[in-house]
């Protein structure tokens, strides 16, 4: 039960039940669709871009409590962040959620509710499906939509 | 007695070893059979006696161990056969699996008698493996692919199957029971309704052939498949039955050795059946494990196994409608050991999760069905299918763990 204590939080729980910046933003300066074929998890991101800052960002989809927990999440850790700063949190973000259990962790904020992940590999991607698709979001080249597989 | 005392499913379960494996510090509650069955001990030892005392190349040599290990592959054949009740063994070929069985057929018969305008009938329950080897087919030759629509308990609608099948109609490729919803379909009504419209029928057997006597002789269907790794045989084996004429009638598939009669620069010519479709060494340790396992079905039978999963079943039905915000997905009439269902609050991602901490491995998912994800308006579900070796105590430990799922879940 530990393990899955970890996993399912009262935040995560909190977040899945009442995902945050669940909305369409319209019109945006991107969006990006994002999936995930192995468990047919998928979503839509919005963003708003200005001067290199993300002004806003939503989402709308559906999924697992670990997918839509992870994409809440970051669109209230990305919001007013500059596009560089969201790439680097991914980076972390991707550290922190495939890091041999046990390994020290980044200081990730709020974010560090999902490292109970790192327990249950077959769960990484539905942490991961919001970050890709937001890395995605931001890439300088258009890309098609994104699936983890 | 009753059916269920008389089938010993304690003694079924010591010939599986892999029942006694812990999973997180918890004895193992194997409810994902349709994905893949475990294996008795007979089928494991015969691998490793084959290997051990047998190994050689088949339909080669002249050395003794090549006549040894031909024997072996050619009696597993004839034991399969008899399984399903094909008039001869050479119209047995062994395929990669039933996906695979399907690809040939699709590829070799749809190939040569598939013309434009033609129509391949499937339903709307198939497994991705008996829709995407026909849509490429119809795409290659300007085919159109139909499919009879599945009403909400989760049967064809049979009368838009009537509606579908034309003179255009040239294969209809079904089901015999879907692994998604665990629907029985009438296989025979629509075997004989095909053939009246001049259809060939190709019979998916994948799940049916571990869960219920398979006849395909009486059943008279063209093309009958099925893989082994489901009927508690090795993984890497599976047979497409063909009626010989049809068989002998269609070009080969894959090219290479064992299927030709005789090569030269200036062209070849095709053996006989069953080998014209088994080019290349084929998976022997694989059909050996495979005849192995047809003979321990047989020695419990059939109609045993299928009476005993029957009673698992209603138990199962039961059991999960009376957890609060189970919606079952799939309530036909005639069904097999399939429960597939969704938990109103519970992603079934979640749920599967949650459950396999409590030692109990189910498949969630789309199960290679999406569109019958989409025709119920759901993105997944949680399945847990039940084989012989399965005990009223497994589904009592399921239904303990999805009430875990709404603790932790509030």
């Amino acid at each position: 039960m530990s393990e899955l204590s970890d996993l399912y939080q009262e935040v995560i729980l909190d977040h899945n039940r009442k995902p945050r910046n669940f909305r369409v933003i319209d019109p945006a300066t991107a969006s990006q669709e994002g999936y995930n074929p192995l468990c047919g998890d998928r979503l839509k991101l919005y963003l708003n871009v200005e001067n290199g800052i993300i002004t806003d960002v939503a989402f709308q989809g559906s999924g697992c409590a670990i997918s839509k927990a992870s994409a809440s999440l970051m669109t209230e850790a990305v919001k007013g962040k500059t596009v560089d700063q969201a790439r680097a949190l991914f980076e972390q973000f991707h550290h922190m959620i495939t890091s041999p259990p046990g390994s020290p962790l980044p200081e990730m904020g709020k974010l560090a509710v999902l490292s109970g992940i790192r327990e249950f590999p077959t769960r990484v991607k539905c942490a991961g499906l919001a970050w890709h698709t937001l890395k995605a979001a931001v890439s300088d080249q258009p890309v098609g939509p994104i699936s983890t597989e | 007695m009753t059916t269920a005392t008389a089938f010993d499913v304690r003694a079924i379960r010591a010939d599986f070893p892999i029942l006694d494996t812990q999973v997180y510090g918890k004895p193992l509650v194997y409810l994902d059979n349709a994905a893949t069955t475990q294996k008795p001990r007979s089928v494991l030892q015969a691998l490793t006696d084959y290997y051990t005392g047998s190994n050689a190349n088949v339909h080669r040599g002249v050395h003794y161990l090549s006549g040894k290990a031909t024997d072996l592959f050619e009696a597993a054949r004839a034991r399969i056969a008899t399984f399903i009740g094909a008039a001869d063994p050479k119209e047995i070929i062994f395929t990669r699996n039933a996906t695979e069985g399907i690809n040939l057929v699709a590829q070799s018969w749809g190939r040569a008698n598939v013309k434009a305008g033609d129509e391949v009938l499937i339903s709307g329950m198939e497994h991705h493996s008996n829709i995407v080897p026909w849509q490429m087919l119809c795409a290659e030759k300007g085919a159109t692919l139909r499919v009879v629509p599945i009403l909400d308990s989760g049967e064809l609608d049979m009368d838009a199957f009537a509606r579908l099948l034309t003179s255009r109609t040239r294969m209809v490729a079904i089901s015999a029971l879907s692994n998604a919803l665990g629907t029985v379909n009438p296989i025979e009504t629509i075997t004989r309704a095909a053939h009246a419209a001049g259809a060939v029928v190709l019979i998916d057997g994948a799940q049916a052939a571990y869960h219920m006597p398979v006849n395909v002789a009486a059943l008279d269907c063209d093309f009958f498949v099925m893989t082994g790794h489901k009927l508690y045989g090795p993984t890497g084996i599976g047979v497409l039955h063909g009626k010989a004429a049809l068989l002998d009638a269609m070009p080969p598939w894959q090219g290479g050795g064992d299927m030709i009669s005789s090569v030269t620069f200036e062209g070849s010519t095709w053996n006989v059946l069953p080998y014209k479709f088994e080019a290349g060494t084929p998976d022997i340790s694989g059909a050996i494990g495979l005849g192995v396992a047809v003979d321990y079905i047989t020695a419990i039978g059939m109609d045993r196994i299928q009476a005993y999963e029957h009673e698992l079943l209603a138990y199962g039905t039961a059991a999960l409608l009376d957890v609060p915000g189970v919606r079952l997905i799939g309530t036909a009439s005639r069904k097999a050991s399939i429960l597939s269902f969704v938990m109103e609050g519970v992603h079934p991602h979640d749920l599967g999760t949650i459950v396999d901490r409590e030692g109990v491995a189910i498949r969630t998912g789309h199960h290679c069905a999406q569109p019958v994800m989409d025709r119920f308006g759901i993105p997944a579900t949680a399945r847990a299918s039940l084989a012989m070796y399965n005990t009223r105590e497994d589904i009592d430990a399921l239904v303990g763990a999805l009430h875990t799922a709404k603790k932790v879940f509030g």
